[in-house]
């Protein structure tokens, strides 16, 4: 469905360079970035990156996909772990979708996430790809 | 709080309805719960719906609900949580009427989910989950709810046959329900060899896409009892919420908020887990049925897919658990689901379930679960005979 | 003058062979393969395109250059012929990506398959002129061949980045010199999918006599000849040109060996001779002089003389080496994936 591209605009801190936030008090980190810790109500806090390596928590395959991803189905989406400890989901790419596991090692890679129809804007931001180097 | 009891209740039909329109089921089901119930008047309506203006472009709700019912003028309101968006909205009648602003409220719930192609449906339930940090990246429901079971196989040796004894049980119990969208028996061997739609989940874990409505009237027992037909109490209303992406979550093979939720009902109505004798839980998908069991207590994690292997969930078993048929087999119009799940309860607990489906024994205390999202919202009732 | 102090490469890990295209248009395959000097290309999934290849490739020149804080980069330029959009800039998306943003000159280049050289060149001369501290050169392309065509064999995908400096340099830039004339030999209208070309005419009087009027000029300009230098890189539209044209220029097969990448990539079009010299830089050592020579159709050449520095023993390594990326871990396709891939099936909307 198409997305007014001020929605989109509005996350490229995120999207593009992994911005999470760091909070003083707890040093609890969250992506995407909040306002509040929800540990202590705290709202002091820093923009960090997120690790571009990390591991699979879990996953699954989606192959009944919306036909925005048609090209790419069957396709595997993730929970990824970062090194740092927290959580992304985000798709798999370049790889065989049978051969993703739990525990498995990627890296955050910047790809071409939506393409909004033949004409739209286009929205990139990080999949997981096997890590191989 | 004054005692609150439902006195009637009324279901449109539940499947592809092509000839009735989103106002249109709703009256259905409204026209029969006010019949059933034999009241004279509604003094306020509440009506759940997920998304209105995503399936059929239609918001103002409760007004539109209202006006087709035939009751312009009366006090209406839609509530949305999502697919939890029907026991959201008996919580809202509860409330309303146990704190004596009213004295006769209708909870209702509909969803018309079919006038949108496949994508459209996809799109509109995906408003339950977290657009920027989970569907921008292609999530699905069945995919999310996939990444739990994964998650819980992994720690608990749940297996896809665990899974498919939820669909074969629920199945099996709505094949007596004359309101299932899909009333008929399935096997085990049938869901494994079922299309796959996110691993590990096939199309037979998953509810269908559904339209239908349900309603109930809520009241005082003192009218109630003059009304003279057969009621049941509603005891206790929990609600909790939880983060919004699943990700975010530290353990993904619990629901936290099905668990507070429950802990808050069972606290008002002044119960125990082991008061509740048998439960309509949310089973979107058949690993929904098995986390949110563990989450609300009922089994230890883990334990929930061995236990419906052995049959404890089924009609006749320890823990009767959908005996309707679930979301699985009755249909989820998701804004609707809540609603038809107290009016299982209250059939069951007054000994009006249909074809053989009543659960042995004359249960006495029964609980709703009803979820939206991947979790990020539950509400729980607790209901007992009057 | 200025020099590289970081550079980094990114290219697809699927492929297709020459024999699986064959196969779909009844063309001879070894008579291809012998013809082009190729064997197989990459293909860019969908979700990979030009921004996406100089993102990663900007931020591996990032790990190289150490030490170098985005905010400092005063220009990004990415020469390609595949931008994503007609109209909004490749990269505003690659400067925001690596957090070089706002301060910042920004500008894409389109000039066949000499665009990547040509942001190399501008971001060089700003960094020489001192107009800013580091600038980005990008040379990225996701191109496309009309199928059956026989450019369809080799039009491949792939990107290096390069930040220019003054100090901490990889590689000195010794001279530079661009030469252009107008030759119509490749083109692709506004609007059209997939570019055309004049058939044997785009060899002799547009590569040919382009790549050997910047070779030249640069080699009499330096004092320089071929034997002076340890590797050499032309603009590889199929294996068969840079190896002939190095041959007539003077320089052999083992200096243009380790950016000779057209073989087993496939023609990178913007990104052919910049990759080509990201892998040469993988392999030199202190000292070596490295020549350069793009080519893009329309037509010109720039050409670059490189002097590694010590510093490459530092960093070569830091992250993925060029030829890895070109010979590890690869997906083969068959040709309707690649069709799919590369949106050459028409569907509904």
């Amino acid at each position: 469905m198409a997305q007014f591209s001020s929605r989109i605009w509005r996350e490229f801190p995120q999207r593009y360079r992994l911005e999470a936030s760091k909070f003083k008090k707890s040093g609890k980190t969250y992506y995407p970035p909040r306002d509040i810790d929800p540990t202590n109500g705290d709202t002091e806090n820093e923009i960090v990156r997120l690790p571009d390596t990390g591991k699979v928590v879990t996953y699954t395959v989606i192959r009944v996909a919306p036909s925005q991803w048609g090209d790419q189905s069957p396709y595997a989406l993730a929970v990824v772990e970062p090194t740092d400890g927290t959580r992304v989901m985000v798709q798999m790419t370049d790889c065989d979708v049978e051969e993703v596991k739990i525990g498995m090692e990627v890296r955050l890679e910047f790809r071409r996430i939506q393409t909004e129809a033949h004409s739209g804007v286009l929205s990139y931001g990080h999949k997981a790809v096997p890590k191989w180097f | 709080m004054r005692d609150v009891c439902i006195v009637g209740v009324g279901m449109s039909k539940w499947g592809e309805v092509w000839r009735r329109s989103f106002r249109q089921l709703f009256v259905d089901a409204a026209s029969v719960a006010i019949k059933d119930s034999g009241v004279d008047h509604l003094d306020s309506l509440y009506v759940g719906c997920m998304s209105g203006g995503l399936f059929a472009q239609q918001e103002h709700v409760g007004a539109i609900c209202a006006d087709y019912l035939g009751l312009a003028g009366l006090p209406a309101m839609r509530v949305e949580s999502a697919c939890a968006s029907g026991g959201m909205a008996l919580r809202a009648a509860y409330i309303e009427v146990g704190s004596g602003v009213s004295d006769i409220v209708m909870a209702s719930g509909l969803e018309k989910m079919t006038d949108v192609d496949g994508d459209g449906a996809t799109a509109a339930l995906a408003g339950a989950a977290d657009q920027e940090y989970e569907v921008f990246h292609g999530a699905t429901f069945p995919g999310l709810y996939a990444m739990m079971a994964h998650a819980h196989m992994a720690r608990y040796g749940t297996t896809s046959e665990m899974l498919a004894a939820v669909a074969v049980k629920n199945h099996k119990n709505g094949a007596k329900n004359p309101v299932a969208q899909y009333p008929f028996e399935i096997t085990v061997e049938g869901v494994l060899n079922s299309v796959m739609v996110a691993d590990p989940l096939h199309i037979l874990d998953c509810s269908p896409i559904t339209d239908g409505a349900a309603a109930a009237i809520l009241t005082t027992e003192e009218i109630a009892k003059k009304l003279g037909k057969p009621y049941v109490k509603i005891v206790g209303s929990g609600v909790a919420t939880d983060t919004i992406a699943l990700a975010q979550r530290d353990d993904l093979t619990t629901i936290r908020a099905a668990g507070m939720a429950a802990e808050r009902a069972l606290r008002m109505a002044g119960k125990k887990l082991s008061d509740v004798q048998f439960a309509e839980v949310h089973d979107c998908f058949t690993i929904a049925e098995l986390v949110v069991l563990e989450s609300l207590g009922i089994y230890e994690p883990g334990k929930a897919g061995p236990a419906t292997v052995a049959g404890e969930t089924s009609l006749d078993g320890r823990f009767p658990v959908n005996p309707s048929g679930g979301l699985k087999c009755k249909g989820h119009p998701v804004g609707a689901t809540g609603v038809a799940q107290a009016i299982e309860v209250y059939k069951q607990l007054t000994g009006q379930a249909e074809n053989g489906r009543q659960i042995p024994g004359s249960p006495k205390v029964g609980m709703t679960h009803n979820m939206g999202g991947s979790g990020a919202s539950s509400v729980v009732h607790i209901m007992e005979v009057a | 003058m200025a020099g590289i102090v970081g550079y980094g490469a990114h290219i697809p890990r699927h492929r297709i062979k020459v024999e699986e295209i064959a196969k779909v248009w009844g063309a001879d395959a070894p008579s291809y393969k012998k013809g082009l000097m190729l064997r197989e290309k990459s293909v860019p999934p969908p979700d990979m395109d030009t921004i996406t290849l100089s993102v990663e490739a900007a931020r591996r020149a990032l790990i190289r250059a150490q030490n170098v804080d985005p905010k400092d980069i005063g220009a990004v330029y990415i020469g390609s012929e595949s931008h994503p959009y007609a109209v909004k800039p490749s990269g505003t998306t690659v400067a925001e990506a690596i957090g070089a943003t706002p301060d910042i000159h920004c500008a894409d280049f389109e000039f066949a398959c000499k665009a990547g050289s040509e942001a190399m060149f501008v971001a060089l001369s700003h960094v020489d002129a001192g107009h800013m501290k580091y600038a980005l050169g990008i040379a990225a392309d996701t191109s496309q061949g009309a199928p059956s065509d026989a450019l369809e064999f080799s039009a491949a995908a792939g990107a290096a980045a390069f930040i220019m400096g003054k100090e901490n340099l990889i590689a000195e830039c010794l001279d530079q010199f661009s030469y252009m004339n107008d030759v119509p030999d490749f083109w692709r209208r506004e609007h059209e999918f997939y570019p055309q070309h004049a058939g044997r005419f785009t060899g002799e009087e547009a590569y040919f006599a382009t790549t050997r009027g910047a070779s030249n000029a640069l080699l009499k300009k330096s004092g320089l000849k071929p034997s002076d230098f340890k590797y050499a890189i032309f603009h590889q539209p199929n294996g068969k040109f840079p190896q002939r044209v190095s041959r007539e220029l003077g320089f052999t097969q083992e200096q243009i060996d380790p950016g000779w990448l057209a073989p087993r990539l496939g023609n990178t079009y913007s990104g052919a001779s910049p990759i080509g010299l990201s892998a040469t830089l993988d392999v030199s050592e202190p000292g070596d002089l490295i020549f350069m020579c793009s080519y893009g159709s329309g037509a010109g050449s720039d050409a670059f003389i490189w002097k590694v520095t010590d510093r490459i023993n530092e960093v070569r390594d830091l992250t993925v080496r060029t030829h890895k990326l070109i010979d590890e871990n690869l997906i083969y396709v068959d040709y309707g994936t690649y069709a799919k891939y590369r949106h050459k099936i028409k569907k509904n909307n």
